[in-house]
């Protein structure tokens, strides 16, 4: 009993972190509408600032002073950021300020490795909590209860600033309706400066009082960022108490989840996320909100089918990339069907995002489903590959039905969040499950038959059901689906006011992309020979959204591009420097804040614009698209 | 002039919405912008005060341009705004929806604080605790008046302020506009309803699809039954 007792104040000494970073965030999001990404950074740069701090002060001040400095540190960081990056995307669509926090993410892994190395760095013991407390001959550590009594003071104390403060007041009328509290004179440029370096200050703090309990290490930003979106997706996005009660349900689901399923403990978390959704789709204590402000359009390009001419085009292409065999060497051919997989995943994703406006953050889930689907049936039960191939994706289908049911009755950022927890959660599933997936040893000697062995008929075999797919995708796209799903897109309302089940119609589209990602997935393990979970990795689905936009987000063919790009920069850029995410991340941000359109973005309103140069009321419809 | 608008151009997206308004209004005013349903009203007071992105044209207040400033600059200048839709913060006490309005006091316009709002509008100092989202329609729109208020404007814009409401708080209405214009607050007033605008106006505009198409005195307004019934007639 004592035993369950002492696991209990465990559990409620962790969620005193994860309540403070998660508070941070859900006070961000209510007024700026910014899904900071980039919290788990703070995060972690507080951890990384308090150690050293810690480190070169001495004594009960020293401990105590450098935990709040190290937290108004990196709050001042935060304004920095929010003042040079944040203040250029507030109108953006949520995608892309998703994505420019996660570029921001990168650059600080990196960053924090260079200044602090690759090493897990042990802190210092708290002065006067270093002891521990003798509960029926358990140990508690002093310093856990001393963060499960401040978890409920900083609830009392942001409690106490929200309400009787007139900043409180301003900030919570600012959460309902911006544009009023600026007619009513107050400047929001100073308040979302001041909100976005509270929520920062929360979040580093919280990173900064985990370094007596846990080693500081460069990956702790994911695990906690992972663990916040689960908490405010209970809780519900904006709300501070929803935001402690979900922090504490989470880790003690995590603390007594470890004694009932050792080795997949998140599934337990997983099961009350999802029963949390299916009752109360905005969390426990969030409030409905009013349908999703819809992203606007970018360009005012319509979309068409191929002309006959475009058709041949794109044959003519497909021809030309068939002839690579008979030009390069070995290893161009393994960097061919490496790119030729990677469009495949990107198109898969663009479908989901383009047509459906349904931005995945955990895509590489099905990517990486498929993949192991493969290694089971090629392994476990010595299918021959063409059976594997075939059947492989179907695991990608199945996950993405199961998750699929549950993200769709989302939108917006609660889609892309709850996707990305999701795809988390296999992760860990193929991380932790050791017996089945081999772990982190990942399946190995996942070899091709004869008849695709060869470099170039494999990369054969790659283009062509990458043209397979790309083309499928293609004809959905123009079918009557694809009109119903780019209805639901556009117009939620409308769409179900004419007889479209919206929902189901989204959840079959998030079913196709699960597939044919899990298509992708299927071909990678063979080009690789080997399964291992970093194939369902965040990494992963970040690529593939960043190729998306890269191509153009609001386009057609926009991912094929995007993907042929990005794969080779990167695998050029990883030959060339250690600092491969620093680069990565700096160019997420650049084509967000300066190239929102993509490649084939430009090059059609390019086009487009001299199709219309002729006749002079043209330019000015342009115009104000553009300034809108 | 207190506030002086010409040539005022306002565009919603690709759609052009008002066509080169004019409009004045004297120290100690009350102007009536009339007009029907989606006739511009509301599009113009939001132009004027910085919700339209994107707007043409030159906007003077107490002799500044204020055609390019930011919103919470041109409010903070002493010029109020109430929203057609009343836009209270449905979260927040009376008494919290009145603090996020406060601004500090300023010289040459009349200093409103929570007491003297609450002898304007008793209903308002009865529920000082209650959230704005448990008000009925005429209270939020006390609401609304009295937030505005509490940043001691020289003049108010105040969309249709009689629209949804009971005939015995369009009564409170009429009285509170009037004792606004006696303690010295300028308004601009947009209506749909002619009785309502002649309780309470010195003159009139009429809009009708993004133009003015007249302009005068209660008086020339009430010589001209053609205006009326070709512009306002329901």
């Amino acid at each position: 009993m004592a035993f369950y007792f002492v696991q209990f104040l465990t559990g409620l000494a962790s969620a005193a972190s994860l309540f403070l970073v998660a508070s941070g965030l859900s006070i961000i999001f209510g007024v700026t509408r910014i899904v900071n990404f980039a919290h788990g950074a703070f995060y972690m740069l507080g951890a990384y600032v308090a150690f050293s701090l810690t480190e070169r002060l001495s004594g009960a001040f020293g401990f105590w002073g450098s935990i709040v400095v190290a937290a108004v540190v990196v709050a001042a960081i935060g304004v920095f950021v929010e003042m040079v990056l944040l203040r250029r995307i507030y109108h953006a669509p949520e995608l892309f300020q998703l994505l420019a926090t996660f570029g921001l993410t990168l650059m600080v892994e990196d960053l924090v490795v260079l200044i602090w190395g690759p090493d897990d760095l042990v802190g210092r013991r708290a002065p006067g909590f270093k002891g521990a407390v003798d509960f029926f001959g358990q140990n508690i550590p002093s310093y856990d209860l001393f963060l499960i009594a401040l978890g409920p003071i900083v609830l009392g104390a942001l409690w106490l600033l929200f309400q009787r403060t007139r900043w409180g007041i301003l900030v919570r009328a600012a959460t309902q309706d911006r544009d009023m509290v600026a007619a009513l004179g107050v400047n929001q440029k100073w308040l979302f400066t001041s909100v976005f370096a509270l929520g920062v200050f929360l979040a580093a703090l919280g990173g900064a009082l985990q370094i007596p309990r846990d080693a500081v290490h460069h990956a702790m930003d994911l695990r906690i960022i992972v663990e916040v979106f689960v908490v405010v997706v209970i809780g519900g996005l904006g709300s501070i108490l929803g935001a402690f009660v979900a922090a504490v349900l989470v880790s003690e689901l995590n603390a007594f989840g470890i004694l009932v399923f050792p080795t997949i403990s998140l599934i337990l978390v997983f099961l009350v996320m999802a029963v949390v959704l299916v009752v109360r789709p905005w969390g426990l204590f969030g409030k409905k909100e009013a349908p999703a402000r819809r992203t606007p359009g970018l360009t005012v390009i319509p979309w068409r089918p191929l002309s006959s001419v475009e058709r041949l085009a794109s044959l003519a292409a497909l021809a030309f990339a068939a002839m690579l065999p008979f030009v390069s060497g070995n290893y161009a051919l393994n960097v061919g069907a490496e790119i030729a997989i990677f469009v495949i995943f990107a198109a898969s994703l663009h479908f989901l995002m383009a047509v459906g406006g349904l931005a995945s953050f955990g895509h590489a889930a099905y990517f990486g489903l498929g993949a192991y689907g493969v290694a089971f049936l090629a392994k476990i039960a010595g299918l021959p590959m063409i059976v594997c191939l075939l059947l492989g994706p179907l695991l990608g289908a199945a996950g993405a039905a199961v998750f699929g049911a549950f993200a769709v009755q989302l939108s917006g950022v609660y889609f892309a969040m709850l996707t990305l927890a999701f795809a988390q959660i296999v992760w860990s599933i193929a991380f932790q499950w050791v017996a089945v997936t081999g772990g982190d040893n990942g399946i190995l000697g996942l070899w091709p038959e004869k008849w695709a062995a060869s470099p170039s008929h494999f990369y054969w075999l790659a283009l062509g059901v990458s043209a397979v797919v790309v083309s499928a995708l293609r004809l959905i796209t123009f079918s009557p689906f694809g009109y119903a799903l780019r209805a639901m897109r556009d117009s939620p309302l409308r769409s179900e006011s004419i007889g479209i089940n919206g929902k189901r119609i989204q959840w079959t589209a998030f079913i196709i992309a699960g597939t044919t990602a899990g298509i992708g997935g299927a071909l990678f393990a063979y080009l690789k020979g080997s399964v291992f979970p970093d194939n369902m990795g965040i990494s992963l689905s970040v690529d593939a959204l960043v190729m998306v936009l890269l191509g153009g987000v609001e386009t057609v063919p926009g991912a094929i591009f995007g993907a042929i790009v990005y794969k080779a920069l990167n695998i050029w850029l990883v030959s060339q420097t250690d600092l491969s995410k620093l680069v990565l991340g700096i160019f997420i941000v650049l084509i967000v804040v300066v190239f929102p359109k993509g490649i084939v973005g430009v090059v059609e309103s390019v086009m487009h614009r001299r199709r219309t140069a002729a006749p002079k009321a043209a330019p000015l419809s342009a115009k104000m698209e553009g300034a809108q | 002039m207190k506030l002086s608008v010409a040539n005022l151009n306002s565009h919603y997206g690709p759609a052009h919405i008002l066509f080169d308004i004019g409009l004045e209004v004297g120290e100690g005013e009350v102007v009536a912008l009339l007009g029907r349903n989606g006739a511009g009203k509301s599009t113009t007071f939001r132009s004027i005060v910085g919700l339209v992105a994107l707007r043409e044209g030159q906007i003077m207040f107490e002799g500044k341009d204020i055609s390019t400033a930011p919103t919470h600059e041109i409010v903070r200048s002493g010029l109020g705004y109430v929203p057609e839709e009343r836009r209270i913060f449905t979260d927040l006490t009376v008494e919290e929806n009145l603090e996020v309005g406060r601004q500090k006091p300023r010289p040459g316009a009349p200093q409103w604080t929570r007491e003297k709002l609450y002898q304007l509008f008793p209903n308002l100092g009865e529920m000082k605790n209650r959230p704005g989202g448990r008000m009925s329609g005429g209270e939020q729109q006390m609401l609304t008046i009295a937030r505005t208020l509490m940043g001691n404007p020289s003049l108010v814009l105040l969309d249709e302020p009689s629209e949804g409401l009971s005939p015995k708080i369009v009564e409170q209405m009429v009285d509170a506009i009037l004792a606004m214009k006696t303690a010295g607050v300028s308004l601009v007033v947009s209506e749909q309803n002619l009785h309502f605008a002649k309780l309470i106006s010195d003159r009139a505009y009429i809009i009708e699809r993004g133009r003015i198409c007249f302009e005068g005195t209660m008086a020339e307004l009430d010589a001209r039954p053609d205006i009326r019934d070709a512009h306002l007639s329901i």
